[in-house]
């Protein structure tokens, strides 16, 4: 047998029908439907006359329009995102799917939901319609974002229309340094690649700084997959993953745990398995990262200085010149000068537990700037009870932050959490585009550290300063 | 799906590279429950100021590309978020082809389910038919989905690469949800499959 790539054997696994110029149909484990991206599907589904083809994989949460205030359980007051909240409602409720809803202690968002319900396996094929979907990658599992029409033909047939992907392994050797996370691996990844560097590809995490990130920590390194242009973003299984999985409450138990485990650990990519592209960084390389422009690919390390447009060549001098306008920063300003409005720490990207505990360890004893606008906004309302019951909402309002309910929040502003024109923000998401948290808002991706230490000195900071150790008074 | 078979239009240049679907079609539309409409808020923040009135400048706002058909864009066009209300906007607007060196995946694959053709070229093609659209209204470009070529206004010929099962689909305007439930005995062979080798799942 040929050696396969993780990617070439949970493909293989799925094939339901393939033709011969390489058209295939692949069979799809699990849907999670949103509310956006989802009411044109059913509709669809509904004037067809057809069904739910397997309403127990699909699960749907509502998350992109939520509000997040704690006055939210009084009803939204936004009238298109209510219609969109109670089609939702109604779509999961008539199609008899997995559902939960706003009022549900484990409503968040549906890239922090599937996993931390254990609808997320290794070896699965996941999609929603939601780019992030990447984020499933971690596990293992071939996740990716699809387009409303695909998302009533898996409503409509489990199945999905697919050509295969080359393979891309990225590959991070050696131990990231103290104050560096899975944020920046994934942000300097991009920052080497592009943004369309893994276009036609499903990229392959590998290397030991990977195999030593927790479960969290790859879920944000494979969220941004998709900003690297790669369809998907994938991480091999190992202990830590099924440590992870065990006890979950959709997780597989007793023999079937056991069945489960004996396949999942066949889930690598052979010794010998082909790549149509390979990048090696090395861990130490990689310092905390911020992005100065209007695209993720835009990144630097907090040490450095934004670039003049002139350095770039091809369409991107015109892009960056573009890019400071908007972003209102002049060419060879440090990006430690950079002062900002406004900190937000959240998203499918960064509004897990161990991202709260990071940032909360930065604040801890500390306050947010005058003038500065923080909130936190965690992932799920499950993250947000663990996060309580450890101190750290305590941490973050003793800061001054606002500690706010579950959902997508300001990573893309469709609910009342938005940036006003000109407004800087210092943000754990994942997308940087004119307009993105707001119009007119201007955004700075980061850690949930770095964006901690923003909060703290009004501005773009390298949280390796405030992470030495204070000399006591003499 | 309306069909795809060929086309003579007005093209409009936009010679940004990465435009992404927050620029396409920026969050505040995409809370609408129907597929149309969306056409008057396509590049919304870059075609309308604070006030919501025109950009004279922005390349759609020009009297000679108000009824453009074709445009003609830079590397990684539809970048960013998954939503299908990029090419709905898109089409809606009265766009049916768009000409660019490279796109991102799920928006390529989005335009296909909206009878929409994104075309990849050369960048020195892309430069050459750019430079044809700024000429304006009289500039008109055929792009033929059978012969798979796009001809500029000058008479000068383009051969682009093409799919054949998308090109078929779109030729024919073909329903994807239709052909799959044609497979519907090898689904339940596959799950009866699976039931067994992964009970899990």
């Amino acid at each position: 047998m040929s050696p396969k790539t993780l990617y070439d054997k949970i493909w293989d696994a799925h094939l339901v029908h393939e033709d011969e110029d390489g058209t295939s149909l692949l069979y799809i484990d699990r849907h999670l439907v949103h509310e956006v991206t989802s009411p044109q599907a059913f509709e669809g589904l509904r004037m067809a006359g057809r069904k739910v083809h397997a309403p127990d994989k699909t699960i749907a949460v509502p998350d992109h329009n939520v509000p997040t205030t704690p006055d939210r359980v009084e009803g939204i007051k936004n009238e298109e995102s209510r219609i969109q909240l109670e089609a939702l409602d109604k779509n999961a409720t008539e199609f008899g799917l997995n559902y939960y809803p706003v009022t549900d202690i484990r409503q968040g968002i549906v890239h922090i939901v599937g996993p931390e319900q254990g609808w997320t396996l290794p070896g699965m094929t996941v999609v929603c319609g939601d780019s992030h979907t990447a984020t499933h990658g971690a596990f293992g599992a071939l996740a990716h974002g699809i387009g409303t029409s695909e998302v009533e033909h898996v409503l409509a047939t489990q199945t999905l229309i697919q050509s295969k992907s080359k393979n891309m392994k990225v590959e991070i050797t050696g131990k990231l340094q103290p104050g560096v996370t899975a944020k920046d691996i994934t942000l300097a990844v991009i920052g080497v690649t592009g943004t369309a560097g893994g276009t036609g590809h499903v990229i392959e995490y590998t290397g030991e700084a990977i195999r030593s990130l927790s479960m969290e920590g790859r879920m944000t390194v494979c969220n941004m997959a998709i900003e690297g242009g790669a369809r998907a973003g994938l991480i091999a299984p190992d202990e830590t993953t099924f440590e992870y999985i065990k006890g979950r409450p959709h997780a597989p138990k007793g023999a079937q745990w056991e069945q489960a485990l004996a396949w999942w650990k066949t889930l690598f990519s052979d010794d010998d398995a082909h790549w149509d592209k390979v990048i090696t960084l090395k861990a130490e390389d990689i310092a905390p990262c911020v992005t100065w422009g209007t695209s993720p690919e835009d990144v630097l390390p907090i040490t450095g200085s934004v670039p003049a447009p002139e350095s770039f060549s091809g369409g991107k001098v015109e892009a960056a010149k573009r890019a400071l306008d908007y972003m209102g920063l002049e060419a060879g300003t440090p990006l430690s000068e950079i002062e900002i409005d406004t900190v937000f720490i959240g998203s499918c990207t960064n509004g897990r537990i161990e991202d709260l505990r990071a940032a909360a360890e930065i604040l801890k004893g500390r306050k947010v700037k005058d003038g500065i606008r923080a909130m936190v906004v965690p992932g799920s309302g499950l993250v947000r009870a663990q996060a309580e019951e450890e101190g750290l909402s305590e941490i973050f309002e003793q800061a001054g932050f606002e500690w706010r309910l579950a959902g997508c929040s300001m990573c893309l502003a469709m609910n009342p959490d938005q940036l006003a024109p000109g407004e800087r923000c210092a943000a754990t998401s994942n997308r940087n585009f004119e307009g993105r948290q707001g119009r007119g808002g201007r955004t700075h991706l980061m850690s949930p550290q770095m964006a901690a230490a923003a909060a703290v000195t009004g501005r773009l900071t390298d949280v390796r300063d405030l992470m030495a150790p204070v000399a006591e008074p003499a | 799906m309306e069909k795809f078979e060929k086309l003579t239009g007005v093209a409009a240049p936009l010679p940004v590279i990465n435009v992404d679907t927050d620029m396409i079609i920026p969050k505040q539309f995409l809370k609408t429950i129907k597929r149309e409409g969306l056409g008057v808020n396509l590049f919304d923040e870059m075609r309308y100021d604070d006030n919501g009135n025109e950009v004279p400048d922005f390349v759609l706002n020009k009297p000679q590309y108000r009824n453009a058909e074709i445009l003609v864009a830079g590397d990684n066009f539809g970048c960013g978020s998954s939503r299908e209300h990029a090419p709905w906007a898109i089409k809606d607007f009265g766009i049916r082809c768009i000409i660019a060196p490279s796109y991102a995946d799920i928006f390529y694959n989005n335009c296909f389910k909206n009878g929409i053709l994104p075309i990849i070229m050369p960048q020195e093609e892309v430069d050459a038919l750019m430079k044809d659209a700024e000429k304006g209204s009289n500039a008109r470009i055929t792009v033929d989905l059978e012969t798979q070529t796009v001809t500029s206004s000058d008479g000068e010929v383009f051969k682009f690469e093409m799919d054949p099962f998308r090109k078929h689909c779109l030729l024919e305007g073909l329903d994807d949800i239709g052909l799959t439930m044609n497979r519907s005995d090898e689904i339940a062979s596959f799950e009866s499959r699976a039931a067994t080798e992964r009970p899990w799942v």
